[in-house]
């Protein structure tokens, strides 16, 4: 199991703040396209890399990033502080 | 070195928390001081408040690893990074960084880099309320990822 979080713009869009699978691919890449799968509005977000930022377990990951139960995964758009 | 990093949902007070850095300690030649404060305007559109959103937990973390990174970077005696969460309005400090060394390159150039690297690498997110009752997020901008970018050449 993984637990997934959704921040800003995207929480909006996807209209969801967490969630966690039972199921989930090997790789952060993986999840990405098993999240675009979906469809509609998920297709759409997660069909542009750059618009979307990743963490897993609170640290900036890359793509290839691979997952084991129990990982927080963080999607999140371009960060806008200070 | 000497570090205190915090995120607050409370108004920020950046005269009185810059004091901290060197209040105390001899050694402090110089202190530069960032203060980032809310404008009333952003693309051409009057803006009357604006909420800040965080990633609890990775947020701290991603602040205290610019913090660190700074400190193996250059010779500083103390270093104060404190951003504003929640709802800010127009002239509300959002950002304070405040770096204390001996001399005044080291200091100058860790507070740069300082805020260059947390506008593109702490997650953080604004969400602006114009005058006209809409609201919208921010967008990011290509020019803090330059200004990052600089630091690795």
């Amino acid at each position: 199991m993984i637990r997934i979080l959704y921040f800003a713009s995207l929480r909006e869009r996807l209209g969801r703040a967490e969630e966690t699978l039972q199921d989930f691919p090997g790789t952060l890449a993986g999840l990405r396209v098993q999240l675009a799968a979906r469809g509609d509005v998920w297709g759409e977000v997660f069909a542009d890399e750059r618009r979307v930022l990743a963490a897993v377990n609170q640290e900036m990951a890359p793509v290839d990033r691979t997952l084991k139960t129990g990982d927080e995964v963080g999607f999140f758009p371009p960060v806008t502080g200070g | 070195m000497h570090t205190e990093v915090r995120v607050q949902a409370e108004p920020l007070d950046a005269l009185t928390e810059t004091a901290p850095v060197f209040n105390g300690n001899s050694a402090v030649g110089g202190v530069v001081s960032f203060i980032g404060l809310m404008r009333d305007l952003n693309q051409g559109d009057q803006v009357t408040s604006m909420t800040l959103e965080h990633y609890p937990g990775m947020t701290e973390k991603a602040l205290a690893d610019i913090v660190g990174e700074a400190g193996i970077r250059w010779e500083l005696e103390a270093v104060r990074l404190i951003h504003r969460v929640g709802e800010v309005r127009p002239r509300d400090p959002i950002v304070l960084v405040a770096v204390a060394s001996a001399h005044r390159g080291e200091a100058f150039r860790a507070c740069e880099f300082i805020i260059d690297y947390l506008k593109t690498r702490a997650p953080f997110w604004k969400r602006e309320q114009t005058a006209d009752g809409s609201s919208r997020w921010v967008e990011a901008r290509v020019s803090d990822d330059e200004a990052a970018d600089a630091w690795e050449k």
